[in-house]
């Protein structure tokens, strides 16, 4: 990568030696798990070079969003509601938080029984380097589980942060609740931003998340078929490049590939043969650079079909309804979509076991790889629940708990290859 | 030529690497080495003066093995369902396999038609398996050999309750400055590795019968509290390190296609 940026990461006061060690790694992990892959497609062309210009050209582009006079808002959970946020002319960047750098740091200020995502997005901002963190205005956080609920109160000491409280349960108090907290929300980004969110705005905006949505739907709707016509990595890497990649370039793009790739299935080619093993992830979001597991999948003689996870489908499973004509009855859909989404902070939490059974029965999988973080206590609990709930529909379930580090990848191996050997 | 008769077995653990040659239906050579910080060495001499139509490798080497004897023509299954194979031959009638080696415990749940239902093994730390054992007889300074005969002379039996190698050797010392019997000490930590062993038996959906193999299935201590706790006598192979192994040669009888005669 050309150090044309240097001046540009010095300006965002990044660690440069140590970023730039960091870039390395990921351009050779990207190397080995994505480009050494065989018959992929040309539309993934643009997901390589964005994941390339992950730390360049986006960047770039969000300073010059900036200097014209636009706010960056940072989000770390799929409740937060682009649509208010580009309504007000800002742009929304999901901090991935899925890599191990920075986990020392972390450790100086977090207890070391914290998920690996949590120690991930503290570690990048104490370590300086994520620009992405650096170019943000506002960092809007939620109460969701109760490790990321406290770490967002160190993490103000070192960025702008505000919080929004999500409902525990969806009873109608807590929608009551959550629509207040949309309009909170509402009011503290029109005040970074100094734009009024209109009726015309939020419409707008509506529309374009939709319509990411919907070509994330597509893509998962074609890549069901059989052969298997795209790598479950290359899917997740889509999914993840959708938390900040600009909407409308994104979905041009994807729409682009999704042509591709029905050509492919109407031809039946597959990247793998039809008899190789389908299997559905579910659990934790798997945020950039985190393929460890996916790739341990794919090459243990079996292919990804499916994410149930925020970096899948809960994230693009729902749309907002786009028949609002006033402002607050544009909220109010809003309000129900997000109320909908099927989180392990929730409780009861029954949606979540019926969507991973009906998922898994539409995608005829062979089985399902639940993948939790070590030390997430929602998902852990959940996987218990899952599993019992698979079993009633004869889907066998391999329950992985793991983080960042690569020390125990040869454990996983063989853990999941015995999985994929029995359900052969 | 090889005879395509005679298909071999080896099983690259993390303590040690076992080899298995099967001519037509019965085992006619099986040997072992220790791993050593050079595994391929040593399973170069495990292969040398070899002669068969297939090796099927298993254990934590297996992909090491496949990529350094490229020659040969070389498969590979994991230990899971090496040990289903090979429990499997050894006693027939077998529903749950349980493996105690150096590095990992490992159960695995069979259908009556003996195919993989459900298997654990434990994490990444040392808890529970060999190693603590071997870790633990070394801080007595007992002989890992006779670690469980030393044990079965307990008089009496007291609580380890860290299943930690770190911390249960700091309860065992703390346990002698008290002056408690060191054959007691052993004892206790022998019911915690047990105990430990049979919660993970529970969890996973334990049916007897049970086979019991890997190193540590060569402790008679370790036998008897499973026993005892389990209230069923488990099956202990002749050989019960060669498990995998046997299991690995089995697979590589399955996929050899038969000679001419
Ligand atoms: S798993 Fe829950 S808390 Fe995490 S990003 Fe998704 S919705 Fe938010
Ligand atoms: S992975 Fe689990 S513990 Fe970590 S932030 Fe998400 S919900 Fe919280």
């Amino acid at each position: 990568m050309a150090s044309s940026y240097d001046e540009m990461w010095e300006k965002l006061n990044l660690d440069l030696g140590a970023h730039g060690g960091l870039l390395e790694v990921l351009g050779k992990f990207y190397g080995d798990i994505y480009l050494s892959q065989a018959g992929r497609l040309r539309g993934m062309e643009y997901l390589d070079f964005v994941l390339s210009e992950v730390h360049g050209l986006r960047i770039r582009e969000l300073q010059e969003a900036r200097a014209a006079g636009r706010k960056v808002i940072g989000t770390f959970c799929v409740f937060v509601p682009e649509e208010i946020v580009l309504a007000a002319d800002a742009v929304q960047v999901g901090l991935c938080a899925g890599a191990e750098a920075g986990k020392d740091a972390a450790e100086k200020i977090l207890p070391r029984n914290t998920c690996a995502l949590i120690k991930s997005f503290v570690g990048f901002k104490l370590s300086r380097l994520c620009p992405y963190i650096e170019s943000c205005d506002l960092v809007v956080g939620e109460t969701t589980c109760d490790g990321k609920k406290k770490a967002y109160e160190i993490f103000s000491d070192y960025a702008p942060v505000y919080v929004m409280e999500v409902p525990q349960m969806k009873q109608a108090c807590d929608r009551d609740l959550w629509r207040a907290e949309v309009l909170r929300l509402k009011g503290r980004i029109e005040e970074v931003t100094g734009r009024t969110v209109t009726p015309d705005k939020l419409r707008e905006a509506i529309r374009v998340v939709n319509e990411r949505r919907k070509v994330l739907q597509r893509l998962n709707r074609l890549r069901a078929a059989s052969p298997v016509p795209i790598s479950g990595r290359d899917v997740l890497l889509v999914n993840q490049v959708s938390f900040y990649d600009d909407p409308v370039r994104f979905t041009a793009s994807i729409s682009n590939l999704c042509d591709e790739l029905e050509e492919r299935v109407r031809s039946g080619e597959g990247i793998v043969p039809k008899d190789v093993p389908r299997l559905m992830l579910s659990g934790c979001p798997m945020a950039v650079p985190n393929w460890k597991l996916p790739y341990i999948i794919e090459s243990s003689g079996a292919v990804i079909v499916g994410e149930e996870s925020c970096i899948g489908t809960r994230s693009t499973r729902d749309l907002v309804a786009e028949d609002g004509e006033t402002l607050d009855e544009m909220i109010d859909a809003i309000v129900n979509r997000y109320m909908r989404i099927d989180c392990a902070c929730f409780t009861p939490n029954r949606e979540r076991l019926d969507n991973i059974v009906a998922m898994a029965e539409d995608l005829k999988v062979k089985g399902v790889v639940h993948y939790g973080l070590t030390f997430c206590q929602p998902y852990a609990m959940e996987a218990f629940k899952v599993e019992k709930a698979l079993k009633k529909v004869g889907v066998p379930m391999l329950s992985i708990e793991t983080d960042y580090s690569m020390e125990d990848v040869e454990q996983l191996k063989t853990r999941v290859e015995a999985f994929v050997e029995m359900i052969r | 030529m090889d005879n395509p008769q005679r298909v071999a077995g080896i099983d690259i653990g993390s303590r040690s690497i076992e080899l298995v040659v099967l001519n037509g239906g019965s085992p006619e050579h099986r040997v072992k080495l220790p791993t050593t910080f050079d595994p391929l060495a040593q399973c170069m001499k495990l292969m040398d003066g070899v002669h068969v139509s297939t090796v099927v490798a298993t254990g934590y080497g297996r992909r090491l093995f496949a990529d350094a004897f490229d020659k040969l023509r070389v498969d590979v299954i994991t230990e899971i369902q090496a040990y289903a194979l090979g429990a499997r031959f050894v006693y027939p009638d077998v529903r749950t396999v349980l493996d105690i080696g150096g590095q990992d415990t490992k159960v695995i749940c069979l259908t009556a038609a003996g195919k993989v239902a459900r298997f654990e093994m434990n994490d990444r730390c040392a808890a529970g398996t060999g190693k603590f054992l071997e870790f633990m007889a070394t801080a007595l300074q007992i002989p890992l050999e006779s670690f469980g005969d030393f044990a079965m002379r307990s008089d009496r039996r007291i609580p380890i309750n860290s299943m930690c190698t770190v911390f249960a050797e700091s309860e065992a010392t703390s346990l002698m400055a008290r002056g408690e019997r060191p054959e007691n000490i052993a004892m206790g930590l022998h019911l915690a590795i047990v105990r430990r062993t049979v919660s993970m038996l529970r969890r996973v959906g334990f049916e007897p019968p049970l086979l019991f193999a890997g190193g540590v299935a060569h402790n008679l201590c370790v036998r008897f509290i499973l026993e005892e706790h389990l209230g069923h006598t488990p099956h202990i192979p002749e050989d019960p390190d060669m498990v995998g192994a046997l299991g690995a040669a089995l697979h590589a009888r399955q996929i050899t296609a038969p000679g001419p005669g």
